[in-house]
């Protein structure tokens, strides 16, 4: 357990670093690119140079860098002149709510596809459940999130978080209108989720369904349906709890493409938008946040499994 | 050398052509292959041709309409396959060569080297990747060639893990035992007697890498970090998404970028499944009918001693 925090915890460190060095060292440093912007003067380009402290050597700015992060400074959006930490954490507040109910509504349908899948493995019914649980499961998110939003194009609002001009101020009104935007982003991920976690389900229950005891409950004489839900489905969902926890991670990031679409104000949208405008302190930030949410989410996924089977656990 | 057990292009060939998932992948992928390489010639208009209006709707002389630009959006389609799969398959052909080399070295060799390289992999593989592609194609400039380069910066580290198991594995085989006794260089050992064991599983790999690859420089594309001058599907998404496409209602310069994506994918993830199952015999026996408990025959499931295979 001790050493999985430390793995994180280097993780973390191994991140920070790299995302240091990725912005300064690669060919053509951050300014050369910045100073692609049209009217980049050379004092501008000698100024923004002394901002980023570039004239200093590389290790002093390393340790800079270090003690700043450490003080929860992430520095100075570019764009709009305000604390990146302010910023991403703004957008991560925004970002949670849709995710949460997306993946929610991904697990469960998931699920449900995978134990159908299962059940009528080699029927047509089992193959139309595959199939198209491969199907969204190979589909770009964006493109899935760009029909969605021609297919109900006037019906749903496409784009932002809110009305702005929304009249009733009351909280009930605007947590609907809030709800009515967060409609297409959350189904959107829902359904580029929900294949996988089908896909994984069916296979666990497959395998399960193999087992020593599944026989054994069978010779009992119980019937189909009782051992599916009571001995199969329960072990089967040992990998795909640990399966959901680790992509939880991976959801955050992969919010920018349907966040991008939407126009939604989170975390992904937050990156975007860093890397249109050129916004490099707040593109650092949110690749910083991503990564830490990866590699607390993997963390979880690893104390959860050993938490589920105990076997696992030496 | 005799038939290995499970190995060998012959082997390989024999495996997708024997079961249906294997072969409809192949055929699949192989339409969209020859339509990619042939699509200089094959498309039917050029790619800055105006042949008609903004968005023209479908039409019999231009069955997927026209572009914001009024280009014929079937040769865009052609021309964006051709591209998407250059991607894929180079981006795929680099990661097969980082991860394959990383997963033969840490798996032959073992011990500190093993270690080592297996450390670098993990945090690879904790890493985010599409926040990691967009901050390095962000920071690089976008070019197809970084582009590539880039999305196999992702796709690496699941490969070598796989590969360095099953080299593990084969190197504690006995005629690699022999080998050695009878004085068998590594270099020699690796590659006349563990690469053609492992061909297949790195082949399937790659083949889903593919899959992935394509997958990515879509997403990438979208957010503007594609190679400005090169029409891929991704492309081909993103510019209907700026140019308003969805308002103006032009579903058909959205709908089959996407589902060409999706089955380029499709058929890599059969490929691939095709192979996992062959190699993965614990599966096919496992595989019960949870409604009636008899087992099943697979259908189409190969293993190499089975000469009739359904």
């Amino acid at each position: 357990m001790l050493k999985r925090l430390v793995f994180a915890v280097a993780t973390v460190f191994v991140a920070t670093t790299l995302n240091f060095f990725l912005f300064r060292v690669l060919p053509g440093d951050a300014i050369r690119n910045l100073a692609r912007v049209p009217h980049a003067s050379p004092q501008l380009q000698a100024e923004l140079r002394k901002q980023f402290g570039l004239d200093k050597s590389p290790w002093e700015q390393y340790l800079l860098y270090l003690r700043q992060l450490l003080h929860g400074n992430l520095g100075i959006s570019f764009a709009d002149q305000k604390p990146v930490i302010d910023n991403v954490m703004q957008a991560l507040v925004n970002t949670l709510p849709m995710v949460l109910v997306g993946t929610v509504l991904a697990i469960v349908i998931g699920i449900a596809t995978g134990v159908i899948a299962a059940w009528w493995r080699g029927s047509w019914k089992g193959s139309v459940g595959t199939s198209t649980a491969i199907f969204f499961y190979a589909v770009p998110t964006q493109w899935l999130a760009l029909v969605l939003l021609i297919a109900f194009a006037g019906v749903l609002p496409s784009h932002g978080m809110s009305d702005p001009y929304l009249l009733d101020d009351s909280w009930t009104a605007h947590t609907l209108d809030v709800g009515r935007h967060m409609l297409l982003p959350s189904l959107t991920l829902a359904l580029t989720l929900y294949g996988e976690y089908a896909l994984i389900t069916r296979s666990a229950m497959l395998e399960t369904l193999g087992e020593d005891y599944v026989l054994t409950a069978r010779a009992k004489g119980l019937r189909p349906r009782v051992i599916v839900r009571r001995h199969a489905l329960r072990n089967a969902m040992l990998p795909v709890t640990t399966l959901i926890a680790l992509s939880l991670g991976y959801l955050v990031a992969g919010a920018i493409l349907i966040e991008t679409v939407f126009s939604w104000p989170g975390i992904g949208f937050a990156a975007y938008q860093a890397v249109i405008q050129r916004d490099y302190p707040m593109l650092q930030g949110t690749f910083l946040v991503l990564t830490v949410s990866v590699i607390f989410f993997n963390l979880l996924a690893d104390l959860l499994y050993a938490w589920l089977d105990p076997r696992i656990s030496e | 050398m005799s038939t290995p057990t499970s190995g060998g292009a012959s082997w390989l060939a024999r495996v997708l052509w024997r079961s249906t998932s294997g072969r409809m992948g192949v055929i699949l992928l192989g339409i969209f292959v020859v339509l990619a390489v042939f699509s200089p010639i094959l498309r039917p208009y050029g790619l800055d041709e105006r042949v008609g209006g903004v968005y023209d709707p479908p039409s019999l002389a231009h069955p997927l309409g026209l572009d914001d630009g009024g280009i014929d959006m079937l040769s865009l389609l052609m021309e964006g396959g051709r591209m998407s799969l250059t991607v894929g398959f180079a981006a795929a052909l680099v990661a097969m060569v980082i991860g394959g080399g990383i997963g033969i070295a840490a798996g032959y060799f073992g011990g500190w080297v093993d270690t080592v390289l297996m450390r670098i992999t993990d945090y690879f593989l904790v890493i985010p990747s599409l926040p990691l592609a967009i901050v390095i194609a962000a920071v690089w400039g976008p070019s197809l060639s970084h582009l590539i380069v880039v999305i196999a910066l992702l796709l690496w580290t699941s490969t070598a893990r796989l590969i360095r198991a099953e080299v593990r594995s084969v190197r504690e085989r006995v005629y690699v035992a022999r080998a050695r006794a009878l004085g068998a260089g590594h270099g020699r050992i690796i590659l006349r007697h563990v690469l053609p064991q492992i061909g297949p599983l790195l082949v399937a790999n790659t083949v889903l890498s593919v899959a992935s690859a394509i997958f990515d420089e879509s997403a990438l594309a979208f957010l503007g970090l594609g190679d400005p001058t090169a029409i891929t599907w991704g492309k081909i998404i993103e510019l209907a998404f700026l140019r308003t496409a969805v308002t103006a209602g032009a579903w058909w310069a959205v709908v089959p970028a996407g589902l060409c994506v999706a089955m380029v994918i499709v058929a890599c993830f059969w490929i691939g499944q095709a192979v996992e199952d062959a190699l993965n015999p614990r599966l096919a026996v496992a595989h019960l009918s949870p409604r009636t408990f008899a087992v099943r025959t697979i259908t189409g499931r190969v293993s190499p001693s089975d000469k009739g295979a359904s």
